[in-house]
């Protein structure tokens, strides 16, 4: 079962996650998103400076079967990303609403925040996929 | 409307994560991928690989027939030995990898890939057609419906087998089969596999498939027995180097670039042997061989291959490997690259990522 979506983050169709502080954005993939993937093997990380398009791809993680697009959540510019994460991958499966985080952005178009998602509309977007 | 084994809902039962495999809703994975796989490796496996074609082939002219559809000379075969063999067209190019088991003096059976299984069974009969053999003397029979079958792999097999097998498993030997019982339930036994492990493939009616399937499962959980699915069956065979049909193999290749030369017996006549002898004069150009990644990234199928920024193949297989946790695969490149130790650049999206040739297959038995 995944974890509960935490009540302060934001979050995508696409299953990223966001927390806002003032204009820098922390962004990763929902817990319900690494449960699909299961045990990540790679993460390639955008390289800090890298101006984003909110809902173009930002990064990439693999698992053994798959490769999937990571989109970023908000337009703006990559400050941090988490190397971390290079290294040791199953970082963002054992806590990806936290130590799992993949890049900061800083927000270019704050507006962009309100297309995104609550907690509870988030949880009852993962119930209906699940059902298809 | 997706083809179903009769296992279908079990898998569903274990929670599997069903997909569509060429045509066959089968299970990728119960748990995931890298656990499945390192359970085969250290404990046992259980595969349903009931979606795979058996073909049957008896009949006083069946040796003839056999002889001239396969690339491996079968003259001299035992009952009960399994061989592994390649079937190709006029021109050499593969139409399928398949094992033959001599059942009886006059019976074989073919076991074939599932998707190829229609094309392979169309081959044995226009060989057998041109031939010139009447159905008296020879009948070819697809049995693959009335046919279960499953892989169980892994140093525990031979344990878990025992305790539901009365035959003499001990001196069975690795590309053997012997006909017995399994649950009061006819069965053929051989000792072979797609894992590199320590491992058998049965065969039985397909109407016992659940009976059996829950039954090895129950009897193997104390030594460690796990379903496994297709995901990490593919994980398991290219880390042994073998290849898989659509990947590595296909018509547009021959066995001779594809690592099969071994089973291209030119002291007789077979399918496709013309052709075979003008390329093996002649040379090939693209080479199967082994890849490990240098620098960070996970080669996939199809991906490019470049040195000296020319293009010099393509990946066929790729993938991260739980047992050396590193990214290891298979590729196609121009037979003047094709030396162990050549360095090449894989294409990942947009970056070049150096890549070796390395020794197949990565992983074997100690």
């Amino acid at each position: 079962m995944a974890k509960t979506n935490p009540k302060n983050l934001k979050y995508t169709k696409e299953h990223e996650w966001v927390k806002v502080e003032g204009e820098i954005v922390t962004m990763g993939i929902t817990d319900y998103a690494q449960e699909l993937l299961t045990s990540l093997v790679f993460v390639e990380l955008p390289k800090v400076g890298k101006k984003t398009e909110q809902t173009k791809t930002l990064a990439v993680v693999e698992s053994v079967k798959s490769v999937s697009d990571v989109y970023a959540p908000v337009s703006g510019e990559v400050i941090e990303v988490n190397t971390s994460l290079t290294k040791k991958p199953e970082i963002v499966n054992e806590d990806a609403f936290g130590a799992g985080w993949i890049a900061k952005i800083i927000i270019s178009n704050s507006k962009e925040l309100d297309k995104l998602m609550d907690a509870d509309s988030y949880t009852k977007f993962c119930q209906k996929e699940e059902k298809h | 409307m997706l083809k179903k084994t009769p296992l279908a809902s079990a898998h569903k039962k274990l929670g599997a994560q069903m997909v569509n495999f060429g045509g066959w809703l089968m299970p990728v994975s119960y748990t995931n991928v890298i656990d499945e796989h390192l359970v085969t490796r250290r404990k046992a496996g259980l595969f349903d690989i009931c979606h795979m074609g058996e073909i049957k082939i008896t009949g006083t002219k069946s040796q003839d027939l056999v002889q001239q559809l396969v690339t491996r000379n079968i003259n001299g075969m035992h009952i009960g030995k399994v061989y592994l063999s390649v079937i190709c067209n006029e021109k050499g190019g593969i139409i399928d990898d398949l094992t033959i088991y001599k059942m009886a003096e006059d019976e074989y059976m073919l076991v074939t890939n599932a998707g190829t299984k229609d094309k392979d069974f169309k081959q044995v009969l226009k060989v057998k057609k041109q031939m010139g053999l009447s159905d008296s003397a020879v009948k070819v029979t697809d049995i693959s419906r009335q046919m279960a079958k499953l892989d169980l792999q892994g140093p525990n097999s031979q344990l878990i087998l025992k305790k539901i097998c009365s035959a003499d498993l001990d001196s069975l030997k690795f590309y053997s089969f012997i006909k017995t019982k399994i649950l009061n339930i006819k069965a053929v036994v051989s000792r072979s596999g797609y894992t590199g492990e320590l491992g058998y493939e049965i065969y039985f009616n397909s109407k016992e498939a659940v009976k059996v399937w829950n039954k090895l499962l129950s009897v193997g959980n104390n030594l460690g027995l796990k379903p496994i699915g297709l995901g990490a069956r593919d994980t398991l065979r290219l880390e042994c180097g073998m290849n898989l049909y659509g990947h590595e193999i296909s018509e547009e290749f021959y066995p001779l670039q594809s690592r099969y030369g071994w089973v291209v017996s030119f002291d007789k006549e077979f399918e496709g042997k013309k052709a075979l002898e003008k390329i093996k004069v002649k040379g090939w150009e693209k080479q199967l061989v082994g890849i490990e990644m240098v620098d960070r990234g996970i080669a996939r199928n199809c991906y490019q291959i470049f040195k000296n920024g020319q293009r010099v193949g393509w990946v066929t297989s790729g993938t991260y490997s739980p047992t050396f946790k590193k990214a290891i695969g298979m590729a196609y490149v121009d037979k003047k690259y094709d030396k162990m130790g050549t360095k090449l650049k894989i294409k990942i999206r947009d970056n070049l990522v150096e890549a070796k040739i390395v020794k197949l297959p990565f992983y074997k038995r100690s």
